[in-house]
């Protein structure tokens, strides 16, 4: 039971330190952009982070009390359980982060950096968040879109039997593992002589 | 992946090994300009991008276009103000192309110029009475109600009928069906120009009629919009049940269009559902299928005056891959009304110096690179020159394909940048801004940078507060350009 309580304290230092900049950690590329410390190895910010996760446990309280406004949630226990969720780029990569329950992929997809575009901002009022859910179990685990959702689905480019908007897909537990790819509209865009044009 | 990582890295930093940071010029600032803004931003990390639009605020049809009622389809303005504000780019408003610089000053000034001005004019019906009085473009309706500079002389006539045509069942045309049927209380708190409200207010138009040349497995409209015209309160629509027939054609049509089959299925749905008969003074909408326009009306005591549309019948004929056109069947009838509103499409404007076809209404390109002459010769390219949106494509799609065609001509641009087909030009420093801001000043035009359009931003938005609207818009020139206080 220890060892699962501090391998989730070891999944949320992992997960602040990415939003702090260290992001090359849940990553397996390296970028360019804020991250000024993606010359190091991955190791290397490993075992820094095996040093400062083993002078957590110690500092424990005080850990959790830093990061305390993280939590939007009441109640007495401050951790916000996650889920790992693999975005795959236009451009064949691979993307793992964790995202809390209750965020859309729409925003964990912002807060890692992830090039998502999300032109009306999550109002069901353009198709620009639409992903595609890599295999059939998990998508099959989400709610019904609704009408709104699926009008806006009409729209999106490269459209798939397991499309969804990203805005809409909010993380739960059942949703674990899921892998989702941003659909390479160009390819789409160019031979599109089919699919409706609409204003 | 690690060759094309590679090539990514080298695009990214071709600004920073040639000596000269490359300097680009998008003319206008709809998605189009800024979806392309982003991109070479991003793609090209030494680069300068310059947004130059004829109007004193940016954002072309997400702001004089997308209906008031709804705000969120504008909410891609935070995403493009960001991109003004970031420090390689700036936003130079109320500089005309053809007016304030011509094509080749700026060709000279920048290395490469992408035109983005979209299309603002209208297709033609080419019938006898087009130009009677109460005739209107959907264009500038729309122009009208979203308080475009342009729009606001329109004074269109809604007290003289109870009867509207639209001609038209696209999305545009389900706007302007809507703004004219909606209880102007809801019009009231958004950010529609307050001279159209008052006239919607004082309107007697009660029925509206959205006409279409075919059937409604055709119909250009998109789900979202026909579904919020169907659901307005108190609102009669009227389908006749037997133009909801369909032919093995139109199943084949629907089985390969997911938009189109669900179109037909609100369509059918909403023929069925709700009561045959208005009541009385209520507000009526009716589709009306299978009818092309053969003349506007004139009326007998209003000379001068539209006073209904003279219909001809029409049947599908399919013209091979997959597709049905209108034929007319030789039987006519009338629709009386006061105001017909023309929503058959959009058209571009060509500008001097320029290769136009004038059939497609677009600059002749090969994914964004533009052509030297109307050939289609691929081979004749105009180096340094580029197109996106709707001057490139037609004006279809919505604020999204604007997204993935600014992918594409980028994506051009950085390969003929890679490949040193742009080294000519890309070898010499060019002046760009400064340049061109030296130009304009000699010519006492008055630039309007981002930070002036946050004036008027502020001030819109200040006027609204006072009466529970997003923003009251300021639809004068001599408005904006005071409160945008360039000097």
């Amino acid at each position: 039971m220890l060892t699962s309580r501090l391998s989730r304290v070891g999944f949320r230092i992992v997960n602040e330190l990415s939003r702090g900049g260290y992001r090359c950690m849940s990553r397996t590329r390296f970028r360019q952009g804020h991250c000024g410390q993606c010359q190091r190895s991955p190791v290397e910010l490993l075992s820094e982070t095996r040093a400062f996760f083993q002078g957590a446990i110690f500092q424990k309280h005080h850990y959790f009390s830093t990061l305390g406004s993280n939590n939007t949630s009441g109640g007495g226990d401050e951790q916000k359980e996650t889920i790992s969720v693999t975005f795959v780029s236009k451009d064949g990569e691979e993307i793992p982060i964790r995202v809390p329950i209750g965020t859309s992929m729409l925003e964990a997809a912002h807060q890692n950096d992830i090039e998502l575009e999300g032109a009306c901002e999550g109002s069901l009022a353009c198709s620009t968040c639409h992903v595609i859910v890599m295999d059939m179990e998990h998508y099959n685990k989400l709610e019904e879109p609704s009408d709104e959702e699926n009008d806006m689905l009409d729209l999106a480019f490269g459209l798939t039997e397991t499309s969804r908007l990203g805005c809409q897909i909010i993380a739960r537990p059942e949703l674990d593992g899921i892998r989702l790819a941003i659909p390479a509209a160009t390819r789409n865009f160019a031979v599109d002589g089919y699919v409706a044009k609409p204003h | 992946m690690a060759i094309f990582g590679a090539r990514r890295v080298l695009w990214r930093s071709f600004s920073t090994i040639s000596s000269h940071p490359l300097r680009v010029c998008i003319v206008g600032s709809g998605p189009a300009g800024f979806y392309t803004a982003e991109k070479i931003l991003k793609t090209h990390q030494g680069s300068q991008v310059d947004i130059i639009d004829r109007l004193p605020t940016p954002y072309g049809l997400v702001r004089s276009g997308v209906a008031p009622d709804h705000p969120e389809t504008k909410n891609v303005i935070n995403q493009f103000s960001r991109v003004a504000q970031n420090g390689r780019c700036s936003f130079l408003g109320n500089v005309a192309l053809g007016y304030s610089i011509s094509l080749v000053e700026l060709r000279e000034l920048y290395h490469v110029v992408v035109l983005a001005y979209g299309a603002e004019s209208d297709r033609v019906v080419g019938i006898p009475g087009e130009d009677l009085k109460g005739v209107h473009s959907a264009r500038e309706f729309v122009w009208w109600y979203n308080g475009h500079p342009y729009g606001r002389n329109l004074d269109p006539d809604l007290k003289n009928t109870d009867t509207a045509v639209i001609l038209g069942q696209g999305n545009v045309a389900l706007d302007v069906a809507r703004i004219l049927l909606r209880p102007t209380s809801e019009l009231a708190i958004t950010d529609i120009a307050s001279h159209a409200l008052t006239a919607l207010e004082q309107s007697s138009i009660r029925k509206v009629y959205l006409v279409g040349r075919r059937g409604p497995v055709q119909a250009a409209c998109t789900a979202k919009e026909l579904r919020e015209v169907l659901g307005i309160k108190d609102l009669y629509i009227h389908i006749k049940e037997t133009d909801l027939k369909i032919t093995p054609a139109d199943e084949e049509e629907m089985k390969n269009s997911r938009i189109h089959r669900r179109i037909y299925e609100l369509l059918s749905k909403a023929a069925t559902a709700g009561p045959s008969q208005p009541s009385s003074g209520q507000r009526e909408l009716h589709f009306v299928f299978f009818r092309q326009p053969d003349r506007f009306l004139e009326s007998y005591d209003k000379k001068g005056y539209v006073s209904g549309m003279h219909l001809e019948k029409t049947t599908l004929k399919g013209i091979g891959s997959g597709k049905q056109i209108a034929i007319g069947t030789g039987q006519f009838e009338n629709l009386s009304c006061g105001i017909v509103l023309k929503s058959i499409g959009y058209k571009s404007v060509p500008v001097d110096d320029l290769p136009f076809d004038n059939q497609k209404g677009v600059v002749p390109n090969v994914k964004g690179r533009i052509l030297s002459d109307n050939s289609g010769d691929p081979t004749s390219i105009e180096n340094g020159l580029y197109v996106c949106g709707w001057l490139k494509r037609g004006p279809t799609g919505i604020i999204a394909t604007n997204l993935y065609c600014a992918e594409e001509t980028v994506a051009s641009l950085s390969e003929d940048l890679e490949l040193g087909v742009l080294a000519s030009t890309t070898r010499l420093p060019k002046l760009g801004r400064d340049g061109l801001l030296q130009i304009l000043d000699n010519r006492n035009v008055r630039v309007v940078p981002f930070s002036a359009w946050e004036r008027i931003d502020k001030e819109e938005k200040r006027l609204g507060s006072l009466r529970n609207k997003p923003r009251e818009k300021l639809t004068s020139w001599e408005e904006l350009l005071k409160v945008a206080g360039s000097e």
